[in-house]
């Protein structure tokens, strides 16, 4: 009798075996559905790249994150929950363009990105900054103190090497492209070895 | 007066709630999208768990943002679940029959015991073995029916349950209790 009630139980616990795993799908559509019908903030995909995984984030407005994720997309994703919204869903299907355009740079094919970008994770300072280093062209290289100057602030040169430093952006606003004068490669937030090889794929090597 | 002042900005400043953020709602649905997914099919069965849980999700990302950042996000999820799965049942008792519920195809099991607007003790589907206990707890009167699935499904304490219900924690037990008795007359492990 008790027994019987002890199977019971277990059968209610362990619950109906129809559907079982159809969850992930279920969730998939409900992603692409969130994005449609605008209850989600931010789409996002995760993305292989020559400089390993990439996750790019895209709101109304357009792009507003690309991320090198050393330590997994967690902490990026953590970071834009807090500081942008935590509506935030992975719909691949909604950043098919950056992604494309993405290819086709590391291809070689393309040397100027047409995406439509969302600038608030950026300070008034930084997007004067790295609007003027959106400006430098494919191949070539400027320097922080020009930078600086041209973002109308020639003594913050070291202002402007921070707010390089914190492009949410990188790659599609090309801070990579900027050198210390001495030629030195100076900083890059995903490291050194991969500032040198975006250097070398628009030298062409 | 500067003192008064002081003090109550600081009675005005907000609980330190910096260390407790919402996790991003990708890893939310992550993390209870299968429990869900489960209680749903359970309760309305699979081909209506579908719609249940794309609203179920829709509803909590909209209210999301608003949510207390220390939420029990598990007994949250569940509520919303539930109330959906309520819904999804008013709607199947007051559907008409089909005029033309096709005998023999794939999904003519689910369409009749969906749209029988009769007395709850229709034979249930029972294309799988435990076809038949699911069957019989889908036929529970509604509370009998939430009381077993968030307890046992959806892990919830009696309290909890009770909350999602929207009755009494004396009145989700008695409910409970019910459902077990009944379920025991129609269940053969």
């Amino acid at each position: 009798m008790t027994s019987d009630l002890r199977d019971l139980e277990r059968a209610l616990r362990r619950g109906p075996t129809q559907g079982a795993g159809d969850d992930r799908r279920a969730a998939s559509e409900l992603a692409q559905r969130a994005v449609r019908e605008g209850a989600a903030d931010i789409a996002y995909a995760m993305i292989d790249s020559p400089l390993g995984a990439l996750l790019l984030a895209g709101t109304r407005r357009g792009l507003v994150k690309l991320a090198y994720t050393p330590q997994g997309p967690d902490p990026v994703l953590q970071a834009l929950a807090r500081r942008v919204s935590p509506r935030l869903i992975e719909a691949p299907g909604s950043l098919d363009e950056p992604r494309r355009q993405l290819e086709q740079y590391f291809s070689g094919e393309r040397h100027e990105f047409e995406l439509a970008l969302d600038r608030r994770l950026m300070s008034p300072f930084a997007r004067r900054v790295l609007s003027v280093t959106a400006a430098i062209p494919y191949g070539s290289a400027s320097t922080y103190l020009d930078v600086a100057r041209r973002a109308g602030s020639p003594r913050g040169y070291r202002a402007a090497g921070n707010a390089l430093g914190a492009n949410p952006i990188p790659i599609v606003i090309p801070c990579h492209r900027v050198l210390h004068r001495t030629g030195g490669l100076g900083g890059y937030g995903g490291g050194l070895e991969r500032k040198r090889w975006l250097l070398e794929l628009e030298r062409g090597e | 007066m500067a003192i008064s002042r002081s003090r109550r900005r600081d009675r005005l400043t907000p609980v330190s709630t910096a260390a407790v953020s919402l996790p991003p709602f990708q890893r939310f649905l992550d993390a209870h999208r299968a429990e869900v997914w489960r209680f749903l099919v359970a309760s309305v069965g699979p081909s209506e768990a579908d719609d249940c849980f794309q609203e179920t999700f829709i509803a909590a990302l909209r209210a999301y943002p608003r949510l207390p950042a220390d939420s029990n996000l598990r007994a949250w999820v569940l509520t919303i679940a539930h109330h959906k799965a309520v819904d999804a049942h008013r709607a199947r008792r007051r559907r008409p029959l089909p005029s033309e519920a096709v005998e023999g195809s794939p999904d003519a099991g689910h369409a009749t015991a969906r749209s029988n607007p009769g007395p709850p003790h229709a034979a249930a589907p029972a294309e799988l073995p435990d076809g038949e206990l699911w069957g019989a707890v889908r036929e529970l009167p509604p509370r009998q029916r939430a009381a077993v699935l968030l307890r046992y499904l959806g892990d919830l304490s009696h309290a909890e349950a009770a909350a999602a219900i929207g009755c009494s924690e004396e009145a989700a037990r008695r409910s409970l209790h019910e459902a077990l008795k009944r379920l025991r007359e129609v269940w053969r492990p």
